[in-house]
């Protein structure tokens, strides 16, 4: 075991990124058009840094395995990006956003990186809007902004129900404009299998051409990878069908040090799930949280009826329903940060308090917000003595401006309208915290490697702020990886072009197609999604919002069972050498299965709970997390030694200087 | 239930291809269209068969990738919504489903119900952006007000997913809802207008290029746009282009 | 095609205006009916718009035809199962067709009388001019003549159901207040001008001598 180097600068915090920059090597612009970059994954983080680098003058090639960079799953993103602007004029700055992000993440993340994130989120906003991002604006033709959970200020920038797609769209105009200028080549339907390291610097990946099945071998000075979490190793979550963990999985087997892999975020206002065929789970924004309130009912034989279909929700009077989260957490209420959210929710669940088929849903309830609207617009219009029908039409209609595509799109899943029954919710697997280690400048335990965005471990800690992600997606790519990559790259001026006849591609290459090869000659009788199903369960089951230590060594049993199975037994259809999505599926699920053993390796390890690694050995009185700050402090960054089980763990270790950790209360 | 589809099989761009029959059963109606050929896929690799190629993606209604002609109507019955939004409640026990490729020669087939829409890129990188390089010293995002309705009618027209769907119903085959799409959002907005005749006149000349069809107005796409992006982004990207080319020296 | 297509509908006012002079058939309307001919036939400046006329239609009929062979062209693979009436009017997916009648009724419809008042040995009248009225009047007193008029005006009426309101789609004149507006003139005017039209021989047929 190694301690590992964040490199980040000494001196005051407000200080560090500006002292860094100014000390880290820069490429002269004759130099750039002579080094090459790749960029892996075309999401926020890496459009953005694709564009910017380009911008710069560097050659970039970038890769997705969508058809287009624009399909990325930073898309989906619904709620809002976080920006310390202080447009409220509520008190809001550089350093309360940074104290929200670390508190949060319930201490488990680095101050200095934390700090440079809240420093740059309002040149994002700046970036974006230059782009030509439709935020949403006021009357006065400012932008407006709401709050989101965790926090006391309302910093969140949006773009109706989809600023993640709005934000990608900006950052995909600008990595096209670079595709225009012939600065940047964009190979969609292309997936990284392998990096390759030539004496001991990433310098290149090979990538299968998805189309033509044809193993491509592309050479540059830095690779970057872009290339989002990994939450779809529990199958079910709120990730696209096709984000994976496979190009981050082959650097780490390549030597880059996993962080942290138990941190994941399960959000609380997901859609539930309806049956055994479900492919998905969708989210709806954390900003319904704004106005609605969630409960369950306060007698067992409530839920029961409710279960059984005999009773309906809107039939529960309100001295019957338990809004546990008002009740637990008076001060924040339903705004309490997702991982406190999503556990209250299991815990009436489990406690027999559920409300659907399953018994895991509870409700979503916009009827007090629809009355108080209502009121509120009644008033504005005039209107004197209103009917409680007119109330109601009117509130409805403010809700539905606020949140009507989201109603729309639950109404649309569940079959049921929003606007006159509480909506059924559920927590669901959505982001993972950890990643890829880094160090300050985003590069990986291998020299030229980065990692940017959601792949990388570095900003949340143990649990993701709402609205966060999208901030850092674009921190990383617009405004951290275009400075500290010169410090790498300023070493490669005169290295020239990357030679792909080495032998380490060649290498590279071999094992490629000797892992795709094994995997179709395999010929057995069961599916990859089966295999895929089967993982999933185990994860949720026994690594998902609550974790133990028998069930952790259970489930490491189960998903080597499981591992060996898929390797005797899958079937893959179709051949290497075609557009083959049995094969694309089979790769990926093969990585899952190395990764999920390792997650429970690393839960099993943290012997505390923090943020959303919820171990149940470890917690208060009152059911809330207990951290252990003595011996537990530290970013778990674990080195590939040949099998999952056998990694070896590295220790970062948390200086906390500027924010004293405790207890998280949103009481 | 209990449904037969008849899906249209192309190993290959140089395979002619054909409609294929699948007799499928114990579909569900909480399962969404994605769902139902999950299920039927399972069961052709069971089978040993060659499963169907589809793209899909996020499975949530905004990335845009599912795109399937279903029963004569991109994205299927149901308006406002993608194929991974459609659910099979809309469907009766008995029915027959016809699952098609987008059809465009824009779009060519790449396997099964798969197609390459990267004209799609190729137009937005002639003209789509706002020409700004990432810069840490912009002005203030609030120096530039913007009137709501302009800012709101900018959004409506961002929301485009680009999936296709116009294309693909257009009995003309024509992509000027999407290249609209984008021209319009970026002309409302004070950030487009320096580039707005020159981005219009990019990007038409692209679209042209690429051999997409012309516009006659049906108003199909609207219609079957999972967006519902309005025609009157089109007629906006017909006056920017009209004054751009009157005036371009 | 926009702008020639709404010069062609300003064209058709014109047009129906004057042929309306034929619902008199009194003798003094008659000699009117043909002093008006021989004037559109004959005043220079007349001549000159007739001219930018002949272009307008020859050019919408061209372009308009090149245009739907690059449309057909633009899906060289047709759908097996296509349900066009979910998404769009039958009659603005067929204006190719719709136009290609109209301007083969517009062959026969100038051979029958633009083409006699030019070249044609038509008779005079008692004011010297040439005795288009009669002409008309014999054609119309033809069952399947008029049949064919009243038929093409029908064909006419869905172009411009369409081709109305599309022209000003096409200039960009597309405003969430006055759409409205132009969509319903549109049907007005597409509906009036071709029942008005048709309502000639009909008329000419029963009630004229």
């Amino acid at each position: 075991m190694t301690q590992l180097d964040s490199k980040v600068p000494d001196g005051p915090l407000e200080q560090k990124w500006t002292k860094h920059k100014n000390s880290i090597r820069v490429v002269n612009p004759a130099n750039k058009r002579r080094i090459d970059v790749i960029v892996v994954g075309t999401g926020l983080a890496g459009a953005s840094a694709a564009a910017s680098l380009a911008e710069l003058g560097y050659n970039v090639k970038t890769f997705c395995f969508q058809d287009s960079p624009r399909r990325a799953h930073s898309i989906a993103a619904q709620g809002g990006i976080n920006a310390a602007k202080n447009y409220q004029n509520d008190n809001d700055s550089t350093y309360r956003l940074f104290y929200d992000t670390i508190k949060g993440g319930d201490y488990r993340a680095r101050e200095g990186n934390v700090y440079r994130l809240a420093e740059v989120s309002a040149n994002i906003i700046d970036q974006c809007v230059a782009q030509g991002v439709p935020f949403a604006r006021d009357y006065g033709g400012l932008l407006d902004n709401r709050s989101f959970g965790g926090v006391l200020v309302s910093r969140t920038f949006y773009a109706r129900g989809q600023t993640g797609q709005q934000l990608l769209l900006g950052a995909y105009s600008a990595l096209m404009r670079q595709v225009g200028t012939g600065k940047v080549q964009q190979f969609s339907r292309h997936e990284m299998l392998d990096v390759v390291i030539v004496d001991g610097k990433a310098r290149g990946i090979i990538a299968r051409d998805l189309i033509t099945g044809r193993i491509e071998r592309h050479g540059a000075h830095a690779v970057l990878l872009c290339t989002g979490g990994y939450g779809n190793v529990f199958f079910l979550s709120t990730n696209a069908m096709g984000s994976n963990v496979t190009a981050a999985w082959k650097a780490h087997k390549r030597g880059a040090f996993m962080a942290n892999p138990c941190y994941t975020q399960i959000h609380p206002t997901c859609i539930p799930v309806s049956g055994d065929h479900q492919s998905k789970l969708t989210l709806m924004s954390e900003s319904l949280r704004n106005d609605g309130r969630i409960w369950v009912p306060k007698k067992k034989e409530d839920a029961e009826a409710v279960r059984a279909g005999t009773k309906k929700g809107v039939d529960i009077p309100e001295e019957d329903r338990d809004y546990y989260l008002e009740r637990r957490y008076p001060s924040f209420g339903n705004l309490v940060p997702r991982d406190v959210a999503s556990r209250a929710a299991k815990e009436r669940c489990d406690a027999g308090f559920g409300v659907n088929k399953t018994g895991e849903a509870v409700y979503l309830d916009f009827s007090s917000a629809i009355e108080r609207y209502g009121r509120t617009e009644a008033s504005v219009r005039k209107i004197e003595d209103p009917s409680t029908e007119e109330i109601i039409r009117l509130g409805r209609d403010v809700v539905s401006a606020k949140y009507g595509n989201l109603f729309d799109m639950y109404a649309n899943i569940a079959g049921e309208n929003p606007y006159e029954r509480p909506m059924k919710i559920y927590p669901a697997v959505h982001y993972t915290m950890g990643g890829l280690w880094v160090d300050y400048n985003l590069q990986t335990t291998v020299p030229g490697l980065y990692a940017l965005g959601e792949a990388n471990f570095s900003d949340h800690g143990a649990n993701r702020l709402g609205a966060s992600a999208l901030m850092q997606g674009l921190a990383d790519g617009y405004f951290v990886i275009p400075y500290t990559i010169g410090d790498h790259l300023a070493a490669d001026i005169r290295t020239g072009p990357i030679d792909t006849e080495r032998q380490e591609f060649s290498d590279a290459e071999r094992a490629v197609r000797e892992r795709i090869d094994k995997l179709i000659e395999v010929q057995g009788s069961t599916p990859v999604d089966v295999f895929h199903k089967r993982l999933g369960k185990v994860m949720w089951d026994k690594c998902g919002m609550a974790r133990n230590a028998e069930g952790l060594q259970q489930a490491i049993q189960e998903i080597r069972q499981i591992r060996e199975e898929f390797w005797k037994d899958v079937r893959v259809t179709g051949t290497a050498n075609a557009f083959n999505q049995e094969l694309e599926k089979a790769g990926r699920v093969a990585d899952f299965l190395e990764l999920g053993e390792l997650m429970c390796k690393d839960a099993l390890e943290r012997q505390e709970s923090c943020g959303g690694h919820f171990r149940e050995e470890y917690q208060t009185e009152d059911g809330e997390a207990l951290r252990n700050d003595t011996d537990f402090t530290y970013a778990a960054a674990w080195e590939w030694t040949g099998d999952p089980g056998g990694s070896n763990l590295h220790k970062e270790d948390l200086d906390y200087q500027f924010v004293k950790p405790t207890q998280r209360s949103y009481k | 239930m209990k449904l037969t589809l008849k899906i249209w099989r192309q190993s290959g761009p140089n395979d002619k291809g054909r409609m294929e029959t699948y007799p499928i059963d114990g579909i569900e109606e909480d399962m969404s269209f994605l769902e139902m050929i999950d299920v039927l896929n399972l069961q052709l690799v069971r089978e040993g068969k060659d499963p169907i190629a589809f793209d899909h993606d996020c499975r949530e209604g905004i990335c845009g990738m599912c795109s399937m002609f279903i029963n004569g109507e991109a994205h299927g019955p149901g308006r406002g919504i993608t194929t991974c939004q459609l659910h099979m409640r809309r469907f009766k026990d008995g029915d027959t489903i016809f699952i098609e490729p987008w059809r465009s020669g824009s779009f060519p087939v790449i396997k099964d119900l798969v197609v390459d829409r990267g004209a799609f890129d190729r137009i937005q990188a002639a003209g789509g952006f706002v020409s700004v390089n990432t810069n840490g010293n912009l002005v203030d995002g609030n120096a530039l007000p913007i009137a709501k309705d302009h800012a709101d009618t900018a959004f409506d027209a961002a929301t485009c997913i680009g999936c296709g769907a116009c294309v693909a119903t257009c009995p003309n085959g024509s992509a000027m809802l999407f290249v609209a799409a984008k021209v319009s959002q970026l002309s409302l907005l004070p950030q487009g207008r320096p580039e707005a005749k020159q981005r219009a006149l990019a990007m038409v000349e692209q679209m042209d290029k690429e051999g997409f069809g012309n516009c006659s107005n049906t108003g199909a796409c609207e219609v079957e746009c999972p967006k519902e992006i309005s025609l009157e982004h089109i007629a906006r990207m017909n006056r920017e282009y009209m004054a751009a080319a009157m005036t371009k020296e | 095609m926009a702008l020639t297509g709404l010069f062609l509908c300003l064209f058709l006012v014109v047009h129906l205006a004057g042929n309306l002079q034929l619902l008199d058939a009194s003798p003094e309307g008659r000699l009117k009916f043909n002093a008006y001919a021989e004037f559109m036939t004959s005043f220079p400046l007349i001549k000159v718009v007739s001219y930018v006329l002949y272009f307008s239609i020859l050019f919408h009929a061209f372009d308009g035809l090149l245009l739907a062979l690059q449309n057909r062209r633009a899906r060289p693979v047709r759908y097996v199962k296509e349900k066009p009436m979910a998404n769009r009017t039958w009659y603005s997916g067929q204006m190719a067709v719709l136009g290609t009648l109209v301007l083969v009724f517009l062959v026969i419809h100038m051979k029958s009388f633009w083409y006699e008042m030019h070249w044609g040995g038509l008779p005079k009248d008692a004011d010297g001019n040439k005795d288009l009225f009669t002409v008309v009047n014999a054609a119309f007193h033809q069952g399947w003549y008029v049949a064919l008029y009243v038929g093409m005006m029908g064909v006419l009426a869905f172009h411009l159901m369409h081709g109305f309101q599309s022209a000003f789609q096409s200039l960009g004149l597309n405003h969430p207040r006055y759409t409205p507006l132009i969509k319903n003139v549109g049907i007005l005017f597409a509906v009036m001008v071709p029942v008005l039209f048709a309502m000639i021989p009909v008329w000419m047929f029963y009630f004229n001598a």
